[in-house]
């Protein structure tokens, strides 16, 4: 028997809890908060790209009527922080780039923190520059960091079975450079931080992170106190999508002028600061390699990355972690060879985004797919499925592949764009594509625990309140914690409040990222819920005479399955457990971390307890005078294991369709010397509702088992085949592959000259 | 240097006194609490600040607060009526049109000067009407069905009373 028709909430059109706050105007975003006794903090970035700071004069900014104070870096302990440790919140001896923070002021209103920035002489000593990654790594590259011998930040490396085996084995080879731009996040909301400390030497810090636990810890260690006293209070968040993964220097220079001025401390960005200074998705050149038998069967892939990393390790520097993922489990080849090199340059430093390393690589790796397809003379969708990974399989990673529904979704998308029929169609300037992903969905292990802590606790009214380590950033997890815990607990969805505080009252979380929300806290709230509901059914079996385990809550009522005549209400048993001596409190809490484990030495490891897959069909028109690509159609097909809210899971797949369209064909930010030439929304294009064609959102359920209802995280899958498909697509319709993002005119036009001359 | 304005906001009339140099966006922003109009860029590019003027969608942070002076200005904390939202609001939650949402004000401001004037927009126009209204969570299709919907429940409304 389905159990699906007995859901009361799972899969149903539930509204988020948060909507109405927001289309009120009463959600008060970071930008928003005011605070008694507040001051305005404002930063002075580096003007030099890469030189020496030989002085900073700040005394005529001291003297401005308002300024409260200034600060440079030897106002502070000057410890380095972020994940390579090697960036100070302000500046020490020399700046490394565009986004260095070399003086601060907090002042009375923002005019004057402003007007006294300009009032800051700083004496440089330029030093050689390097933006460009193949430049940086050369013996005589100027050093961005002197302490170390090269420019070379870190490398993955690592060979999964045997790739002289894979090269003989293979019938076909192809081999091509691959490139992808640096491009913004665009949250919709600019950055805000308020830092207040408290008489008990607390540090509290209201901040859009998505990350507040593990903040908590890094502005600790770089303030030099103990992580008990900082506390983390998130309001509403406009937009994330791992652009606040890390800690970032403007939220520590905002503690450190909070502790010189003794008042609190609002620092906010403009739009252009937010361009400017917030980290971006870094640029990847890669040289990629795949080989098949004639017959189609997958042989060996090789890829071989530079990856321009700025001048500091912030989260971009591990893109390489989820790109690995990409080489060895995006379909199934034998033997694998990965290698990436992380260099530092004088550009802006990367951040974690959407996605993170795996459509950069998907862009490469599915483009080769049709190549070798078109080698064998096969249609591409056949040789994918030939190649699709399968429910059951472990790979040479050491992935665990548990339920799979890619060739599900390849079917699928396929078929809302006729993909057999008009793949065959040529001499058209309408084309179509597909391609596939794969993306972990069932948590990431990163950190020593990849878990979260929720606490369930109901009062004698029937009022339910999940507090919740996990973080809403928008796209819904506060709704999907309220439905698991409704369908658990048998109450109505508006009974639940998801309480969002602050990190002294919520329990640990690793974070939003990783699209680990719903299958993670999902599941512990699962649990908590459970817990809730047992102790419940206890009391109320005492007072009904029947066994807990006849009795079971539905729609807020407890009732006997046998006896359904035989019923109590919610409150009722609740206040019987709390008004009595030796009463309790009625509450559950559960830490959920996956069964998963660290990948060792060599990159093996199954670090998610499952993985999410997706392919996305496309149906582009391609305009040979002008080079315009028009995309007519997207169908994006993604294996979510369940879905438990359709809404949001929709949403996801229309937002990471719409953000996979701004990195195929418009993104790009335009750096000269390091130097950003488009800050602003009418150069750096994000797409407009002209520009979002027809999307379709197809579900496949492979009900997941370790997955609460089911269902696997989906988030970030949803941009991952975007850009592949289109330029699929692209060949289908023109015959020119353009192995480069984005695809511009431009670049459609020079393809097309060129294919022509030949 | 100050200047005396004098304007109707949400129905209410409202003396201030502001500097030359303020934008509509800082009088109701910074003087008046009123952060339901986000900034989300201060370039006119993202209409995330749009409120209407005279009943007119306009970028308030593209607008001198001088220049408003006289005018009666709507914002996103005036459209409910108590605690009965707008159709537009009820729209966007019911639909799933919201996300982070920063943008939804302006996105509801904009589909409100839109609507005023039009009662049944083509998707043509609703798209052409938002596409001046920034989104980077949506993807914009519940927001371009939100104001769908309510088009059609306005006109099953008008429907219903000629009826």
């Amino acid at each position: 028997m389905s159990t699906e028709t007995e859901f009361s909430t799972i899969g149903k059109r539930v509204t988020k809890p948060d909507a109405r706050d927001k289309a009120t105007g009463r959600a008060l975003y970071a930008t928003d908060l005011v605070v008694p006794r507040m001051l305005y903090g404002k930063i002075l970035r580096s003007k030099q790209i890469h030189a020496k700071i030989k002085n900073i004069d700040t005394s005529r900014a001291q003297r401005l009527p308002g300024v409260i104070c200034v600060i440079t870096a030897e106002d502070t302990p000057k410890i380095a922080y972020g994940f390579g440790k090697d960036n100070l919140p302000l500046k020490f001896g020399k700046v490394r780039s565009l986004m260095d923070e070399v003086a601060a002021v907090a002042a009375r209103t923002p005019e004057i923190a402003a007007e006294a920035l300009e009032l800051i002489e700083v004496e440089y000593e330029p030093l050689r520059e390097v933006t460009d990654p193949f430049e940086a790594l050369k013996e005589d590259a100027p050093l961005i960091h002197e302490q170390r011998a090269d420019n070379l930040s870190m490398v993955f490396d690592y060979v999964h079975g045997n790739i002289d085996q894979g090269l003989d084995e293979s019938d076909h080879l192809v081999e091509g450079r691959f490139d992808v731009q640096f491009i913004a996040h665009s949250c919709l909301g600019p950055c805000a931080s308020i830092a207040e400390w408290q008489t008990d030497g607390t540090l509290l810090m209201k901040t859009p992170t998505q990350v507040p636990f593990l903040y908590q810890r890094d502005m600790a260690d770089v303030l030099g106190i103990a992580g008990s006293q900082v506390c983390v209070e998130q309001p509403y968040i406009g937009g994330g999508f791992g652009s606040k993964l890390d800690l970032y220097p403007y939220e520590v220079i905002a503690a450190l002028l909070a502790k010189k001025a003794a008042r609190p401390v609002k620092i906010e960005y403009d739009r252009q600061e937010e361009f400017l200074y917030s980290p971006v998705r870094s640029p990847m050149v890669m040289d990629v390699k795949t080989g098949c038998t004639k017959d189609g069967q997958l042989t060996v892939r090789v890829a071989d990355i530079w990856s321009d990393n700025g001048a500091y390790n912030s989260w971009g520097a591990v893109t390489p972690l989820v790109s690995m993922q990409t080489a060895s489990a995006l379909y199934r080849v034998p033997h694998v060879h990965f290698y990436c090199r992380i260099i530092y340059t004088n550009n802006p430093y990367g951040g974690a985004m959407r996605g993170f390393g795996n459509p950069e690589l998907t862009f490469a790796i599915e483009q080769q797919i049709e190549e070798l397809a078109e080698i064998c003379g096969m249609d591409p969708l056949e040789f994918r499925l030939l190649n699709a990974n399968q429910p059951g399989e472990t790979n040479l990673a050491g992935m665990k592949i548990t339920t799979c529904g890619l060739s599900d979704c390849l079917n699928k998308s396929a078929e809302e764009v006729d993909y057999k029929k008009r793949m065959t169609e040529v001499g058209s300037d309408r084309g179509v594509g597909i391609a596939s992903a794969i993306h972990v969905g069932g948590g990431a292990r990163i950190y020593p625990s990849d878990g979260c802590g929720v606490i369930v606790r109901i009062n004698d009214f029937g009022k339910v309140s999940i507090i919740s380590g996990s973080t809403e950033i928008g796209q819904g997890s506060d709704t999907i914690l309220t439905q698991i815990v409704a369908e658990e607990l048998g109450v109505p969805v508006d009974w639940i409040n998801v309480v969002n505080t602050d990190t002294d009252v919520r329990p640990w979380d690793v974070g939003v990222h990783a699209s680990r929300t719903t299958f993670i806290a999902g599941n512990a709230a699962l649990k908590a819920a459970r817990e809730v509901k047992e102790k419940i059914l206890e009391t109320a079996a005492e007072i009904l005479k029947e066994k807990p385990g006849k009795l079971t809550i539905k729609n807020g009522e407890i009732i006997s399955i046998e006896n359904p005549e035989k019923k109590l209400p919610l409150g009722k048993a609740i206040r019987s457990k709390h008004f009595r001596q030796g009463g309790s409190v009625i509450s559950g809490e559960y830490y959920y971390d996956p069964p998963t484990v660290h990948q060792d030495k060599e990159w093996r490891g199954n670090i998610s307890a499952t993985y999410g897959f997706g392919a996305h069909a496309v149906d582009v028109e391609v305009d040979r005078e002008t080079g315009k690509i028009k995309v007519h159609k997207v169908a994006a097909a993604h294996d979510v294991g369940r879905v438990i809210n359709p809404v949001g899971a929709e949403g996801q797949v229309h937002g990471g369709v719409a953000m996979g369209l701004g990195y195929a064909l418009t993104e790009q930010i335009q750096l000269d010397s390091g130097r950003m030439l488009n800050p602003n929304f009418t150069d750096y294009k994000i797409p407009t509702t002209m520009d979002i064609p027809e999307v379709v959102p197809i579900f496949v359920e492979t009900n997941d088992p370790e997955g609460p209802f089911g269902a696997k995280g989906m988030g970030e899958i949803t941009m991952v085949p975007t850009a592949a498909a289109i330029a699929n697509a692209v060949y289908n319709a023109t015959g020119v592959r353009i192995k480069s993002l984005p695809i511009t005119p431009e670049k459609v036009l020079n393809a097309l000259k060129a294919k022509e001359q030949k | 240097m100050t200047y005396p304005i004098e304007l109707t906001i949400n129905g209410e009339f409202i003396k201030l006194d502001i500097p030359a140099n303020w934008r509509l966006i800082d009088v109701l922003r910074r003087d008046l609490s009123m952060t339901g109009t986000h900034e989300g860029c201060g370039e006119g590019d993202c209409g995330a600040c749009t409120v209407l003027v005279n009943g007119q969608a306009v970028s308030s942070c593209l607008m001198l607060a001088v220049e408003a002076n006289g005018c009666e200005i709507q914002t996103i904390e005036g459209l409910a009526d108590g605690d009965i939202l707008h159709p537009i609001q009820e729209a966007f939650i019911e639909v799933g049109a919201i996300q982070c949402g920063f943008c939804t004000p302006g996105m509801i401001m904009t589909s409100k000067a839109l609507l005023d004037k039009h009662a049944d927009p083509s998707e043509e126009v609703i798209r052409r009407t938002l596409a001046g209204n920034l989104c980077r969570c949506t993807g914009y299709e519940k927001i371009v069905s939100a104001v769908k919907a309510v088009s059609s429940k306005l006109l099953n409304q008008t429907d219903s009373i000629a009826e």
